[in-house]
């Protein structure tokens, strides 16, 4: 095995530990974004704070975006690049294969 | 950059100053609405000459060569995915980390801002997530200050010949780092403690974020180092086009 591919998987089973790990160490955490423990210090520093904007969709909707929706958007984000990314990757290996032959 | 480039930098810059002195008496994403109007604007304007610099500065690599256009694709889809990964941490609060290293170390940090933006835009008008009266704020964290400390760090390890892999680790973790930084400063300065006043505030917002981002750093770094990997394996003509590698120097 190539001294690279060897340090591939080594790193990717550290990142999959990092992530994971947290998961099982904290039971019954609540993994709420940090974006929220922000604005709940705002409120702590402030007293109370009254957001003065909404955001546009939810303006929209009138309502906050479903949690499922919102996962989908994600989702479609994610794919978004993963789609660009392999597809280019994909050329790069290809081509590489093509030019050396 | 031309002189008419030149100029419209230099007008960007005019303006910024002007806006940002304005409420200098008185700010990873900002949520939408939490930052008084005269910080929006104010960050807005800190961001402008950055964001003109980097479409100049696209341009320009873009001209030079064409093919430089799959690398700014990719850097561009990187930080998609990144950004959109919300990853558990130690504190048992989610975060999620910027994708921004890669293209700052590739194209430099006025590139990225205009990547970095994009994204931003994306998830504050689909998922709500950030915000548009806080885009400036969080476009100067995470698409500006972040990478301009990666490309610094980077080009600081490459001068002393530390190794390529190390370089980028470091480069990307610490720029992820100081995004929070800036976001807790900028948090800090918009409002400051009772007691001990702005410095108190950002001790503060730093507790929040600096221990669950630490994990998530590495973990952004460790992702970097391996598609710079795969990249500087497969895509040698690219990474030469963009000055990446040295003709000479062959790979890593």
């Amino acid at each position: 095995m190539s001294k690279n591919k060897k340090m591939t998987i080594v790193l990717l089973i550290l990142v999959v530990l990092i992530a994971i790990v947290p998961l099982f160490a904290l039971k019954g955490a609540e993994f709420g974004g940090s974006d929220d423990a922000g604005s709940e210090m705002v409120e702590e520093i402030t007293g109370e704070y009254e957001p003065w904007f909404e955001p546009v969709l939810e303006t929209v909707l009138g309502d906050e975006l479903p949690g499922e929706v919102e996962s989908l958007l994600f989702c479609i984000q994610t794919g978004i690049g993963v789609g660009v990314i392999a597809f280019l990757m994909g050329r790069f290996v290809e081509r590489k294969k093509w030019v050396e032959n | 950059m031309n002189k008419k480039q030149q100029k419209a930098v230099k007008a960007s810059i005019a303006l910024a100053v002007l806006f940002a002195v304005a409420p200098a008496a008185n700010a990873m994403h900002i949520m939408e609405g939490y930052l008084p109007v005269g910080y929006c604007i104010a960050w807005g304007a800190v961001c402008l000459p950055f964001l003109v610099a980097g479409i100049f500065s696209m341009k320009k690599k873009l001209s030079e060569n064409r093919r430089s256009i799959t690398l700014l694709a990719m850097a561009g889809a990187f930080i998609f995915v990144i950004s959109s990964l919300k990853i558990p941490s130690v504190t048992g609060s989610c975060s999620h980390m910027t994708g921004t290293g890669l293209g700052a170390i590739l194209f430099g940090p006025a590139a990225t801002s205009i990547l970095g933006l994009i994204v931003l835009v994306f998830q504050a008008i689909l998922l709500a997530h950030g915000g548009l009266t806080t885009l400036g704020a969080n476009t100067f964290s995470m698409a500006i200050a972040g990478p301009l400390l990666s490309f610094g760090v980077f080009k600081f390890c490459d001068k002393l010949n530390v190794n390529r892999k190390v370089a980028i680790f470091l480069a990307v973790f610490l720029g992820d780092m100081f995004t929070y930084c800036v976001t807790s400063i900028q948090l800090a300065l918009a409002y400051p403690s009772e007691a001990g006043g702005a410095a108190a505030s950002a001790v503060k917002f730093l507790g929040v974020f600096a221990p669950t981002q630490l994990p998530l750093a590495v973990i952004e770094g460790i992702v970097t180092v391996l598609i710079m990997t795969a990249l500087s394996s497969y895509a040698k003509p690219e990474l030469k086009a963009i000055g990446f590698l040295k003709e000479a120097k062959g790979h890593e």
